[in-house]
């Protein structure tokens, strides 16, 4: 068994689900050789040889791997796929988009954001939103998985570092051209690394209401979300998103403020530690998910919050 | 140009899904289906972009049980032209769905497929890059916004961090996110007309492909469910709970 994980990075650093699911890559049982592709990201690949269950890093460099093109990261992941019997990456933005190139060209039925590893060949993966978990086997010859972040705890540090070996780039394949990126720009932790959440939603009423909970979440050093409805109102960027069709997240704190609690923004954050909610209406269906719930206008009890925190 | 665009028939995503007491599945009799919301987004933007004189032609496809016609007509009384359905009983995972359009696609030569990002129901997101890749064309996933231009398109991305920009040649697949319209909805008048827009049904058997499943459902769960929580009277009393019980801050 030999196990092949695509790393999703900035060049210079892993992002933060590619420890996780190096952590299932383990549970699945094989030595684990790690691809790191991009523009310039030999310290990427340092980090990843540094994470424990690593028995190999490859490191490929090239300018047409800037932006990962799911094109060519799928051509490149293909050039030495049949040394595996696994194929892994996060199922995040990055591994849904060129994962089921690589699945689909080699004849082979993926398996998305598997939340837990039953054995080699089979797997628990949330569906319908998380109302239900299914567990499936697969009889392809090699497995395509893509590993949701939260169901699996961050592989530790490596004793000793893994070689790390050079691959060659595969030619650009000049289907698709990167233009560029627009990053949404913050001080904040990343929400799927924080260790707490401030989420906002359509009960914030504005974009500009949600310094109310920046001022909050500054208190906690927490990461800002939002549910679907914040987000199509323009309250704050796409990538705000928490849900089904959004990030999943899991932190040790989500607090939810003025969200209503629909399944599709449950799944996103449902298995979170400790979930407390601040909604003025008493029946909201987020309260069947809290720990704490408070039961006020937002305006009143966000301010008072950040407050008590000085205290 | 030409347009091919899916349309799968769901649950509606406001029903309460229950897994079934054998644990094979979850209850799908006598419940609300309807069109997957990604997919009602690429038809609207299918005829959006016919409305702008951009498209000539809207196909759309469904494949699944003969009752995928109803949301077949649905997309025709949104503006689809005329409608396939791949009719089978049989569960249909991504890769076949991505098989059975590839045939579908290699007869009708669309320079655009349209489809949604992800089934609401399997939550896969696989099929429209499978497409793309089995016809060796260009993809964008999760697209916000998309503008034509001669051989080409410019596409705008949904990605972890923000928004990003490709530009594409064509053919290309590209899929669907939240933000890249509101679908409309049906009028009576439209739904009259989708009743006489041609729907032709193809045997997964004579589109020459291998549709049978890969993975195997061992057995569908019920989620763990959350302890009851406590409802707390005041800021003070959520923030002592919080520092004192949960630990958490
Ligand atoms: C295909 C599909 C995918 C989806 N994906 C996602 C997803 O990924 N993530 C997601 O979040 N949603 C998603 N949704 C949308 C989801 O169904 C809900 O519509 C959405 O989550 C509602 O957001 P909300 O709770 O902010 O708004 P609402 O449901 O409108 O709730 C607002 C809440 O704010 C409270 N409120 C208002 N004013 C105040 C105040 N002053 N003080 C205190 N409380 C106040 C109200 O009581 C109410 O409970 C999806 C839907 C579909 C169909
Ligand atoms: N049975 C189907 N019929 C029509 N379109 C489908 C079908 N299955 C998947 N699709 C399309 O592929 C997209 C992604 O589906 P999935 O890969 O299952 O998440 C959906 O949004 C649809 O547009």
């Amino acid at each position: 068994m030999a196990i092949l994980v695509i790393a999703e990075h900035d060049n210079k650093q892993l992002r933060p689900g590619v420890t996780n699911t190096i952590a299932a890559a383990v549970k699945m049982g094989g030595d684990i050789t790690v691809l790191v592709a991009g523009k310039q990201c030999a310290d990427a690949a340092q980090a990843a040889a540094k994470i424990a269950g690593v028995a190999k890093v490859l490191l490929c460099e090239a300018p047409h791997y800037e932006g990962a093109l799911a094109e060519n990261i799928a051509a490149l992941v293909l050039s030495i796929a049949g040394q595996y019997t696994h194929i892994v990456a996060p199922a995040s933005g990055f591994g849904k988009n060129f994962m089921p190139r690589v699945a689909a060209l080699l004849d082979v039925q993926q398996i998305s954001d598997i939340s837990a590893v039953e054995s080699a060949d089979t797997f628990v993966r949330p569906i319908y939103a998380g109302n239900a978990l299914a567990t499936v086997q697969s009889k392809d010859k090699i497995k395509v998985v893509t590993v949701r972040a939260t169901g699996f705890d961050a592989a530790g540090a490596a004793a000793v570092a893994a070689p790390v070996e050079n691959l060659a780039p595969v030619a650009d394949s000049g289907l698709s051209k990167f233009i560029g990126q627009e990053l949404s720009k913050s001080d904040r932790p990343e929400l799927t690394a924080a260790r707490i959440i401030v989420s906002g939603g359509r009960g914030m009423g504005s974009g500009e209401n949600f310094k109310l909970l920046e001022a909050l979440a500054d208190k906690l050093g927490a990461a800002v979300g939002a549910s679907r409805a914040a987000v199509d109102s323009g309250f704050v960027p796409n990538d705000y998103q928490v849900g089904q069709t959004g990030k999943i997240v899991a932190p040790d704190l989500y607090i939810a403020v003025g969200i209503s609690g629909a399944i599709q923004h449950l799944a996103g954050m449902k298995d979170s530690k400790v979930i407390i909610a601040i909604n003025k209406d008493p029946e909201a269906p987020i309260f069947a998910v809290a720990n704490y719930w408070l039961v006020e206008d937002l305006f009143k009890a966000v301010p008072e919050f950040t407050r008590e925190l000085s205290a | 140009m030409k347009v091919l665009v899916t349309a799968k028939r769901v649950i509606d995503p406001y029903v309460k899904v229950r897994v079934k007491s054998d644990g094979s599945g979850v209850e799908t009799a006598n419940i609300k289906m309807t069109m997957n919301p990604f997919c009602e987004i690429a038809v609207e933007q299918a005829v959006r972009m016919k409305e702008a004189g951009v498209v000539s032609e809207i196909v759309v496809v469904s494949i699944g049980a003969q009752q995928c016609q109803e949301t077949l007509r649905t997309a025709m009384a949104m503006g689809a032209d005329r409608g396939i359905l791949v009719e089978t009983a049989d569960e249909v995972q991504p890769l076949a769905v991505a098989k059975a359009l590839k045939a579908i696609v290699d007869k009708e030569q669309p320079k655009l497929v349209i489809m949604g990002k992800q089934a609401i129901d399997d939550d896969c997101n696989q099929s429209g890059q499978m497409l793309a890749a089995l016809l060796g064309w260009p993809q964008a996933a999760f697209i916000s916004n998309i503008a034509v231009n001669g051989d080409g398109a410019e596409v705008t991305r949904e990605i972890d961090g923000g928004l990003e920009k490709l530009s594409i040649r064509l053919p290309a697949v590209v899929t669907t996110d939240l933000r890249l319209n509101e679908p409309r909805y049906v009028t009576l008048p439209n739904i009259m007309k989708a009743k006489k827009k041609p729907l032709e049904i193809i045997k997964p058997d004579a589109l020459g492909v291998d549709m049978s499943p890969r993975l195997t459902t061992l057995k569908v769960q019920e989620p763990a469910k959350r302890g009851a929580g406590v409802k707390v009277a005041d800021v003070k009393e959520l923030v002592s709970k919080l520092k004192n019980e949960a630990r958490v801050i």
